[in-house]
């Protein structure tokens, strides 16, 4: 298995002191789920932020070591981040779609590098639609507002526009947190067809579907992180006392 | 006895909401008189020469034609520099500027240039504009005038009707690959746009009805003909209206309340067209 992300060394607090990363070491394989689970306030979502450099929007009282992306340190302020935003692709946990039709949430992001073409940009959307697991549901209604989507279409629908501009990696932050089994279970079969071609870094809602989806998994507890293994050993034989009892659901 | 606070109260409840009522409906009657008696006392002047002919015999008969062009250039005059300038300060404020003293500063100055009373513009607009830039007394130094006064009115709607747009449609949009101007012109200012136009068309009626701002900076008593640039001086609705209702003897009063007619469905219009603006914008918006 190849590293497609080598997190060395990561530190981060934020100026208003709420969550923050303690020296974070971490290689994370390519075209693969790996899972960052644990309580909330771990540091879970600000991995996530800093690797698509999200965090360049909050308040970052200090930061100190590398995140190697393809053997690039991401986090060098010479980093292109638009470049890398769509090289890695982000899913929100609340479902936000764009305040326009379906299509257009879709091309947004192509028509922002200048792609007019529109053989280029239907097929970005059917693809990206396929993907995700929403093209037979909206294929006959792509200009309506994409608003009217239920809200498991709209998380969907949010995934396909991250598909949309051919990322490498993509990051989910508790996808399927509003969303119904029926919802949930589409997204992760989606991600399970996914993960053949992407690098999928997922925080999941549950321990539960962290023990569904996880090929390698990193339990974070309180800006540590834990252990860090593949998902079976980890989820069944976890060699920190802490992770086995916050698996087993003895707190958190 | 145990039902006689209850009694009570619903008695102080009736009392009290008949008081709220009676107050509200208290607020509409100064407004419907107004207009009303100013439609009836006025509607018997206007006519097609009224509206489109010249003042003569002293302003006390003939139309007020220049008056009214006089008002739209001045109006069109104070959009040029209040929107474009009012629209960037507010983009500034809301999407770039850091809670940092020098935009604390700022906003601080924007809200204190609302309460500045008019006449007050009206002498600065003569010392900046007329005198020290000497544009003399025109469209030009009265529609920069305005445009001042105007400002805060703008910029403070344009602020919150940006600020309203969710934060999650930047993020998500900036996590698109996005520069923060691409996400502020295609997401967040159409989405902010009616809110914005809104503010400007409440400002620019308030510039439209004004006459103290205009009275030292570019307003003319009488004209002969309509001004043919930027550096003359205009007739204008407001002022024409005080002219006639205290400079002038003898003047017709149907003349004054004719005048005064046009002024008021001038405002008027650009508040109905607001008013559209918005509403069509609410049934619209898909957040």
């Amino acid at each position: 298995m190849v590293d497609k992300i080598i997190i060395e060394n990561l530190s981060l607090q934020y100026s208003d002191g709420t969550e923050s990363l303690r020296n974070i070491n971490l290689g994370i394989h390519e075209k693969a789920v790996t899972v960052l689970f644990g309580p909330a306030g771990g540091g879970k979502s600000t991995l996530l932020r800093c690797l698509n450099r999200l965090n360049d929007l909050t308040e970052v009282r200090a930061s100190a070591g590398r995140i190697l992306i393809d053997g690039e340190n991401v986090l060098d302020p010479s980093t292109d981040v638009i470049a890398l935003r769509r090289k890695v692709g982000m899913v929100f946990a609340r479902p936000v779609v764009l305040p326009m039709s379906i299509r257009e949430n879709l091309t947004y992001g192509l028509e922002l590098e200048g792609e007019k073409r529109r053989s280029k940009l239907d097929e970005a959307v059917e693809r990206s639609l396929k993907l995700a697991a929403l093209w037979d549901e909206v294929k006959d209604r792509l200009d309506d507002p994409a608003i009217a989507l239920s809200g498991g279409q709209q998380q969907r629908l949010c995934l396909a526009r991250s598909l949309a501009l051919q990322p490498e990696i993509i990051l989910l932050d508790e996808p399927t947190s509003g969303l119904d089994p029926i919802s949930t279970g589409k997204v992760e079969s989606a991600l399970q067809e996914l993960k053949k071609e992407y690098t999928i870094i997922l925080v999941p809602h549950s321990v539960q579907q962290a023990a569904r989806t996880a090929d390698y998994a990193a339990f974070f507890l309180q800006g540590d992180l834990i252990e860090y293994s593949e998902g079976k050993t980890l989820f069944t034989a976890p060699k920190e006392k802490r992770t086995e009892d916050y698996v087993t659901g003895r707190f958190g | 006895m145990k039902r006689t606070p209850t009694i009570n109260r619903h008695l102080t409840q009736r009392l009290g909401f008949t008081f709220i009522t009676l107050m509200a409906i208290a607020t509409v009657l100064p407004i419907v008189a107004t207009v009303l008696y100013i439609l009836v006392q006025g509607a018997p002047a206007i006519s097609l020469e009224f509206l489109a002919g010249f003042p003569h015999d002293g302003m006390r008969a003939g139309g007020i034609l220049p008056a009214i062009i006089g008002t739209i250039y001045l109006t069109v005059g104070t959009a040029i520099f209040s929107v474009p300038l009012g629209i960037a300060a507010a983009i500034y404020l809301s999407e770039y500027a850091a809670d940092t003293p020098l935009t604390r500063i700022i906003r601080i100055a924007i809200i204190n240039l609302a309460g500045i009373p008019s006449v007050v513009y009206g002498l600065f607009g003569l010392g900046l504009f007329v005198l020290f830039l000497n544009f003399g007394t025109s469209i030009l130094a009265a529609s920069l005038t305005l445009s001042i006064m105007t400002l805060p009115v703008i910029i403070s709607t344009a602020e919150e009707s940006l600020r309203s747009v969710p934060q999650a449609f930047r993020t998500v949009s900036i996590s698109l690959g996005a520069t923060r101007w691409q996400t502020i012109r295609r997401i967040v200012l159409k989405e902010a746009l009616p809110g914005i136009l809104t503010g400007v068309i409440l400002g620019l009626e308030r510039a439209a009805g004004e006459t103290a701002p205009i009275l030292f900076t570019g307003a003319a008593f009488f004209l002969p003909r309509l001004p043919g640039s930027p550096f003359d001086a205009t007739m204008a609705l407001p002022y024409h209206l005080f002219v006639i209702s205290t400079q002038v003897p003898e003047m017709p009063i149907k003349i004054q309340y004719g005048t005064a007619l046009v002024l008021l469905v001038f405002v008027l219009t650009m508040n109905l067209i607001a008013t559209v603006i918005r509403s069509r914008a609410r049934a619209k918006r898909q957040w």
